[in-house]
């Protein structure tokens, strides 16, 4: 069963990355090898600009579910855009045992 | 070579001749005696922020604050009037935390129509009235009037919600935040309401991790691989000068170029960044808000073009950070010994009309994270070294010069507490 909108039927195999709180996302990352941080970003990155043409068809404050899912893997990227882009490794470099959570986040 | 214009003193420390140019001594982040003074001296005297006006939308609205430092957990409410009040959150009859969730020490929010002790049912209305006892009859000659909650001084500034733990204090939150204070004023943080808050545990005095967002020589070197290299090369080759320092009683600031909000050249930044055009230093396009051309006096105070970001350190735990591109960040520092405290980072803006203007807060609040635990992490290991005592005095260069001053008032809120006292107890911590 596809989840996201069907003209973004090429990101249904990275739809798990489709994750509603920043706590799941970052999770996400730290559990994930570069490798698949890679995959999901090779195929995430060159869409951004689609989807975000996708979503702002329509009213931000209403968006159909299909859109919003496709909001929550725009975030998932941008969370693994740091591993992929610079730090070539799921955590932070230099953070040790350094831990930060998020308690308030929008909505959507 | 300087960039950017210093004071006619020659440097923007010797502009404040009382803080001196000597060494200083670190011993007031690593002595838990220091602490306990502290507590009483700073956390249980001066003004407290503990949050906003929008985190209470309406009558009955409530948050929680545990102020350790402080010796105590405070509910903060709006009562139906308008008003907002604050209160120990301790029930009359025998002391029970009153407003808690499953965890005691968890901080809570919500909105009621009255607080309800959990252990034998007393009642309170919003405004801290005592309501309802249970068997009120069992008690003897029990007068309400007499048992509502213990209120605390609550005040706002411009949304801004403190509170002052000292019964004896006369001084309002406007006059103690001062000509700093009152320079932002006008500035249209009610518009920016879109909120991101993190939160961490971090194990170092809370002072180090002031001094860490109070300067930004730091940021060339131990943020280095967030840039990519051949920017990175040129940053630390550049390294760090403000454009302005202004000092005003405990409270303080740093205002900074702009760096990267946009950047000169697109190829500086990484991909992501290119896409969304945002960062570190946020979204690089404004919002369309009103209130962000004509600034207050007190940001931006050299009326700089390459204007950036101002970093306002308001005495003790509470620091802003307004940026060139429209939002506004705080850090809180919330001690829980000498040598630990949790660090709240809240990041607020205009809220978002559509996918990109979201995503662009996205990147701007996923890459706070990913420096501030970088920033974190050192904090760590300079707290145990400090506490090896092997080195006690340290140099502090003119871009630190709101460490120095932290630490100055800091020592200095100790001493007059001391002084108040017929036998002061002399502390190593003075440098």
């Amino acid at each position: 069963m596809s989840i996201l909108p069907t003209e973004f039927g090429d990101l249904e195999p990275f739809a798990d990355w489709s994750l509603e709180s920043e706590a799941e996302r970052y999770a996400k990352r730290l559990s994930s090898t570069l490798d698949e941080l890679q995959a999901f970003y090779d195929a995430a990155f060159p869409r951004l600009e689609d989807a975000m043409a996708y979503i702002d068809q329509f009213e931000f404050t209403a968006l159909p579910p299909s859109a919003t899912r496709l909001l929550w893997l725009c975030y998932s990227l941008v969370n693994a855009s740091f591993p992929v882009e610079v730090w070539r490794q799921p955590r932070v470099p230099d953070s040790g045992a350094a831990s930060m959570d998020m308690l308030i986040e929008p909505a959507v | 070579m300087a960039h950017f214009a210093k004071p006619s003193e020659g440097s923007w420390t010797e502009h404040y001749p009382e803080l001196g140019t000597g060494p200083v001594s670190y011993e007031d982040s690593i002595s838990p005696e220091h602490y306990e003074l502290e507590r009483k001296a700073i956390f249980g005297r001066t003004w407290l922020n503990v949050g906003r006006v929008e985190q209470l939308p309406r009558s009955g609205s409530y948050f929680t604050k545990e102020l350790d430092a402080a010796g105590t957990s405070i509910v903060v409410v709006r009562s139906p009037d308008g008003t907002i009040r604050s209160f120990h959150n301790m029930c009359r009859h025998r002391g029970n935390k009153l407003v808690w969730n499953d965890y005691p020490h968890q901080e809570t929010s919500g909105t009621c129509r009255q607080f309800t002790c959990k252990y034998h049912g007393w009642r309170y209305s919003v405004e801290g009235q005592l309501t309802f006892v249970q068997q009120e009859s069992e008690f003897f000659n029990l007068d309400r009037e007499d048992y509502g909650l213990a209120s605390i001084a609550v005040e706002t500034w411009e949304g801004f919600i403190f509170v002052n733990l000292d019964p004896d204090n006369t001084t309002s939150v406007q006059e103690y935040l001062g000509d700093l204070g009152a320079g932002m004023v006008g500035y249209p943080f009610d518009q920016m309401t879109q909120v991101y808050k993190y939160r961490a545990d971090v194990g170092a005095n809370w002072k180090l991790f002031i001094d860490a967002f109070a300067e930004f020589y730091h940021a060339p070197i131990l943020h280095a691989k967030q840039a990519t290299a051949e920017e990175s090369r040129k940053l630390s080759g550049y390294g760090f000068e403000a454009l302005a320092y202004e000092l005003d009683g405990p409270h303080g600031m740093v205002s900074s170029w702009g760096g990267m909000s946009p950047p000169k050249d697109v190829d500086m930044v990484k991909p992501i960044e290119r896409v969304l055009r945002s960062g570190l230093f946020g979204p690089w396009d404004r919002p369309g808000i009103d209130g962000l051309d004509q600034l207050p006096p007190a940001i931006n105070p050299a009326r700089h073009r390459a204007w950036g970001v101002d970093s306002f350190v308001f005495f003790p735990n509470f620091m802003v950070l307004v940026w060139q591109t429209g939002w506004y960040l705080t850090y809180h520092y919330w001690p829980t010994s000498y040598n630990t405290h949790i660090f709240e980072g809240t990041l607020y803006f205009v809220p978002p009309k559509n996918a990109r203007e979201r995503l662009q807060q996205e990147l701007a609040a996923v890459t706070f994270k990913e420096y501030s635990l970088q920033d974190g992490n050192t904090l760590e290991a300079t707290q145990t070294m400090l506490e090896s005592r092997a080195v006690s005095q340290f140099p502090l260069n003119d871009q630190e010069i709101l460490l120095r001053q932290l630490h100055k008032t800091a020592r200095g809120y100790v001493e007059d507490y001391q002084k108040s006292f017929a036998t002061p107890v002399r502390i190593s911590a003075a440098s």
